[in-house]
């Protein structure tokens, strides 16, 4: 069986201005996969999500988009973005919208869709995360675990072929986790090709497919969960999991 | 001087309300106008201020320096003496240009401050869904920036009634000027000064009104 593959970095690399945050990232994502990416903090997670999805622009390297390379000169970032949801820590829900509005914007404004057409997907999309309920209610309203599982299905309203997670647990009380966790292993599940950045390995060891570990913008190790948590190879890797088992 | 008695400003203001309702009509369309141009002036030069090209940057800096450095009669009288040599503008407009750039300068700081503080993670959210800069601009922090600049743009829209006093400078007949001729013709200032005030008063409730429910109506998200 040869699986398609979704994303692929060559040497990539990033600086902020003196500061080298990512250093020759080499990974391949395919078809399917849900890869965690732990780390400690400052090591280039987020670096590295945001530059997949172009909030940030590398310095050298490639990325390459389900078999395509991206050239900012030549494609549209905006075309390519709307293959790659994301979700952020903080929820960033539009608080002027209702939760609705939030999730058919993109696909009415960006993808142009008929708005009866959005409303009916984006009513489907909140049934899913099991917000049908909160519809016509405002952003402010909401629990923090309410505001992610917006966010997931405002960013799932443009289809996306990969979906991006930049620790979508960590800004929520620890007893609204579950829900968000839940929502993402369903989505897993459904063969949806995610990228997680999180603390929670728990969930980690259950969901993911792969486990990528960082450290000083460096990928030190790349392993399934079982071998990762078990036996891994690294001296680095071994610390570092010594460190999160205290907590 | 004696102040004029109650019974006496009750009864000129009864008697000229014929003759200041016009006036009033001037000062509230002078108001108006140079509101709506400066909100649109301002809008203009804040996205100049926050656009990644530092010499409209420059521009924008510029204007807001000349404007906010200079008295605003003296941008009256240029307009007005400085245009209408060049070609014909009618009195009207000349003044509620000169207003409306004046008002533009300080409506435009305050969406350059209301836009910045907007998170940097609203226009990170829509450029992840797939959306152009202008567009996440125009429906995500333009909304959301808008709504908190009412509170300073009503207080600018009662700082531009009352300027627009200052037109009286070049004839027109707005309350001010109608209110200073009125009193200088009946040997009446003080009674003149009193009612004019009293107009303005109405004119500065009127206009609160107005900003308060406009901010309102925008308010429901956040209830
Ligand atoms: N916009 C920026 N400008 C300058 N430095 C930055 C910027 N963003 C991140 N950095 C730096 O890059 C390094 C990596 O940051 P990054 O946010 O990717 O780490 P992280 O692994 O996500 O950490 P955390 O777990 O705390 O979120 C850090 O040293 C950070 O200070
Ligand atoms: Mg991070």
């Amino acid at each position: 069986m040869t699986e398609k593959e979704m994303i692929r970095t060559n040497n990539l690399n990033k600086c902020f201005g003196e500061l080298h945050v990512l250093k020759d990232i080499n990974i391949t994502v395919y078809e399917s996969d849900v890869v965690c990416l732990i780390g400690a903090s400052g090591s280039g997670k987020s670096t590295l999500l945001r530059c997949l999805n172009y909030l940030e622009r590398k310095n050298s390297g490639s990325i390459v988009l389900e078999g395509k390379e991206v050239d900012f000169k030549k494609d549209s970032v905006n075309e390519v973005r709307q293959k790659v949801g994301m979700v952020f820590q903080h929820f960033n829900l539009f608080p002027h919208m209702t939760v609705l509005e939030n999730v058919i914007e993109a696909p009415i404004h960006v993808k142009k869709i008929p708005k009866a057409q959005a409303v009916k997907e984006a009513k489907e999309l909140l049934g899913k995360v099991g917000l049908d309920d909160k519809m016509d209610v405002y952003p402010s309203k909401l629990s923090g675990g309410q505001k992610q599982r917006v966010a997931i299905a405002r960013a799932l309203a443009m289809k996306p072929d990969i979906m991006l997670f930049d620790e979508p647990t960590s800004a929520l009380d620890p007893e609204l986790v579950g829900e968000v966790l839940s929502t993402m292993k369903e989505l897993a599940e459904e063969g949806m090709t995610m990228i997680v950045v999180t603390h929670e390995m728990g969930f980690a060891r259950e969901v993911a497919d792969w486990i990528v570990y960082m450290d000083e913008g460096r990928i030190i190790e790349k392993a399934n969960p079982d071998d990762f948590f078990t036996n891994p190879k690294e001296e680095r890797t071994k610390e570092f999991l010594k460190t999160t088992a205290l907590k | 001087m004696d102040l004029p008695s109650f019974g006496h400003v009750f009864q000129t203001l009864l008697d000229s309300r014929n003759l200041f309702f016009d006036a009033m009509m001037l000062t509230l369309q002078l108001t108006v106008v140079s509101i709506i141009f400066g909100i649109v002036i301002g809008l203009f030069f804040a996205l100049l201020k926050i656009s990644n090209i530092k010499i409209l940057g420059y521009i924008s800096d510029a204007y807001v320096y000349l404007i906010r450095g200079t008295p605003l009669i003296v941008q009256i009288f240029i307009l007005y003496f400085g245009i209408s040599g060049i070609f014909l503008i009618p009195d009207f407009w000349a003044a509620a240009l000169a207003l409306a750039f004046h008002n533009g300068a300080y409506i435009a700081e305050i969406f350059r401050g209301t836009i910045q503080a907007v998170d940097q993670g609203q226009m990170e959210a829509g450029r992840s869904l797939g959306m152009t800069k202008s567009l996440a601009m125009r429906r995500i922090i333009l909304p959301q920036a808008f709504r908190r600049s009412l509170p300073p743009l009503g207080n600018q829209f009662i700082i531009g009634l009352k300027d627009s006093s200052l037109a009286a400078f070049i004839s027109m007949n707005e309350l001010f000027n109608v209110a200073t001729t009125l009193g200088s013709n009946n040997f009446d200032e003080m009674t003149y000064l009193i009612i004019v005030a009293i107009y303005y008063l109405l004119l500065v409730a009127l206009l609160t009104w107005v900003v308060n429910s406009i901010e309102k109506k925008l308010a429901v998200s956040d209830r």
